[in-house]
């Protein structure tokens, strides 16, 4: 486009959107209100009722009537003789989880992509996705009848052992059962995400790459691998920043009071102290606590993996 | 393409790896089916009858009766329409919201976007945490209501990034010739923008319609009365808490009798909860893989 038409254009646009501009706008703001309403509700006055860990909090005297202790509830939660088992908890539980369940669906792409027939790589994608679309009760209802002592996993175990296993009163097998069966729920689903970065590698690298004598393990370290890198660096800052968050919604139904010891996490802990104990003020600080450590491994793992290769969340 | 595949999987090593690879994931579909599996045909079978001889074909020990069970006590049936209010509602709302949004948001010259944004993302970073929210819903008076698992969360940022990432995707020309032919905003998004967003308006609900669908702790902390409970709380009291609901097992029976038509409720409960979903998904396949596509645009 020469320079006389484009000028042509942008008059023309600017006298399009002059004509209506007051009107433009106001319906956009209109268009933003909701989402701007239901944030600042439910995101922003939270924020703000975050200083009731601050706080000797009773319902009765409110936000607002409530005294100010600083930081007693937060030093007395780090003095607590629990919290280096929680503290200890949530790190072990997600930590291993991100070691393990991280890298799994990466692999599990690879593979899935050397499949030559269409038909056979769509279905077996469909299989291995089934297990995301169960809800968190009934994967932990299924462990739970699997598991049980009379289970039929008890039932394998015990042509070879006298007793059985009870995996889930026995606090060492907590953290294998959990991040075992968050593997085979989600690695399939997760697996789109990198089996999508991989459909848009060239053929015509792989096919030069063998002529030139590569063989299939060099071809997918240096190509498939370089391929998904992007995408794997933009996910593993998002899975540090999600550490702290680690699936409070299954913890907390795997629980039993046996395993207590393993499965206790800081998210569990606020729950059972702040809401079910009434224990607010407390249960908030502990809260606040999680949440700044979140922001903090997020921060962190993006200025690493940016200096690292420059790829970054925000 | 037969041909050009034998010519360039030539190493003998090669030729073993990728007979390896089809191996492990004929594998790894076992071990994502037979867990299923067996809770599909426990439910149909006499408790006991799939530890003690494994799937039977002897008619006797097919039985209707967790169903039946099931049915006369209509508690998951309850649960499964509240279950379709509270995620339809969020749905709706949800979507909704983030659309409209996103598409503001997307407009190239709207004063004071760059704030809009940044008032968004900052949800992304902080949050006030379970205790302050709760403290929040109870203040509002939603405790028990069905607000208080439709409203919260219903806004998410990522929705209207994701829409609004959508949106600036779209060809620019279109809105240009509309707003010439002097077309209102409001216009132009409902006669130009909308029919060309289905895409990822059906993108958003399925995965705020799931996610709801299958979560339960918001309605766990928030709703008191049982009438109120979505099916996965419900579930939650069957599976977990191992509490048979009383029209359940009205029968006087013995213990141990008790115990094992428990279990096979757990089967039934289990299969009716989940296949709805089960069987819905292979037909939107296309669109979860285009939701992931577009969350990975930024």
């Amino acid at each position: 486009m020469d320079k006389m038409s484009r000028k042509i254009t942008q008059t023309t646009k600017r006298m399009g959107s002059r004509k209506n501009y007051t009107k433009n706008n106001f319906i956009l703001y209109l268009f933003l209100a909701p989402a701007v309403v239901l944030v600042l509700i439910f995101n922003y006055i939270p924020m703000y009722g975050v200083t009731i860990a601050f706080k000797d909090f009773s319902p009765i005297k409110g936000i607002m009537g409530s005294e100010w202790v600083g930081f007693t509830h937060f030093i007395s939660f780090l003095q607590s003789p629990n919290f280096q088992q929680i503290f200890m908890n949530t790190i072990k539980l997600s930590g291993f989880e991100l070691l393990i369940g991280f890298p799994i669906p990466i692999i599990l792409a690879i593979m899935v992509n050397q499949l030559r027939r269409a038909k056979v790589k769509k279905n077996i994608q469909l299989i291995i996705y089934a297990p995301y679309f169960l809800s968190t009760v009934v994967i932990a209802g299924m462990l739970f009848i699997y598991l049980s002592p009379a289970g039929p996993v008890n039932g394998i175990l015990t042509l070879f052992m006298d007793e059985p296993i009870s995996f889930m009163t026995d606090p060492s097998y907590f953290r294998s059962i959990f991040i075992a069966s968050g593997i085979w729920q989600a690695a399939g689903f997760s697996s789109i995400i990198y089996v999508a970065a991989l459909s848009n590698v060239d053929p015509q690298l792989h096919d030069a790459a063998t002529i030139d004598g590569a063989s299939l393990l060099q071809r997918i370290i240096h190509i498939d691998l370089q391929a998904l890198k992007p995408t794997i660096a933009v996910l593993f800052i998002l899975a540090i920043g999600g550490i702290m968050g680690v699936g409070f919604e299954k913890a907390y139904l795997l629980q039993t009071d046996m395993n207590l010891p393993a499965s206790e996490i800081i998210d569990t802990y606020v729950y059972k102290r702040g809401l079910q104990a009434g224990d607010w003020s407390f249960g908030a600080a502990v809260g606040l606590f999680n949440s700044v450590i979140s922001l903090v491994l997020l921060i962190t793992a993006n200025t690493v993996v940016k200096k690292l290769n420059g790829e970054t969340l925000y | 393409m037969k041909f050009k595949n034998d010519l360039v999987n030539n190493s003998k090593t090669d030729r073993m790896l990728l007979l390896l690879n089809k191996f492990i994931l004929i594998l790894l579909v076992l071990i994502v089916t037979v867990p299923l599996l067996y809770v599909l045909f426990g439910s149909f079978l006499h408790p006991n009858i799939l530890l003690t001889k494994g799937i039977s074909f002897n008619p006797d020990d097919w039985t209707l009766d967790g169903y039946r069970r099931i049915f006369q006590d209509g508690s998951i049936m309850r649960g499964f329409l509240n279950s379709i209010i509270y995620a339809g509602g969020f749905t709706i709302v949800s979507v909704l919201f983030s659309i409209l949004a996103g598409y503001a948001l997307s407009v190239e010259n709207l004063a004071g976007k760059k704030l809009f944004m940044i008032f968004f993302i900052v949800t992304m970073f902080f949050n006030g945490g379970m205790i302050p929210t709760y403290l929040l819903i109870k203040e509002l008076g939603m405790i028990n209501t069905p607000w208080a698992i439709i409203l919260p969360g219903a806004v998410s940022v990522w929705n209207i990034i994701l829409s609004r990432t959508y949106f600036k995707g779209l060809p620019n020309e279109l809105k240009e010739a509309a707003r010439i032919d002097g077309a209102s905003d409001f216009k132009i998004f409902l006669k130009i923008i909308l029919p060309l967003s289905k895409p990822i308006i059906f993108v958003l609900a399925l995965y705020a319609f799931i996610g709801q669908w299958n979560s339960y702790f918001n309605a766990m902390i928030y709703l008191e009365d049982q009438s109120l409970y979505p099916l996965q709380l419900v579930l939650r009291d069957i599976l977990i808490q191992n509490e048979v609901q009383p029209g359940m097992i009205a029968d006087q029976l013995a213990r141990a009798e008790i115990q094992r038509i428990a279990e096979m409720i757990k089967y039934s409960s289990i299969v009716i909860s989940s296949l709805p979903l089960l069987i819905m998904y292979p037909f939107f396949q296309k669109y979860f893989e285009k939701g992931v596509m577009v969350g990975s645009l930024k």
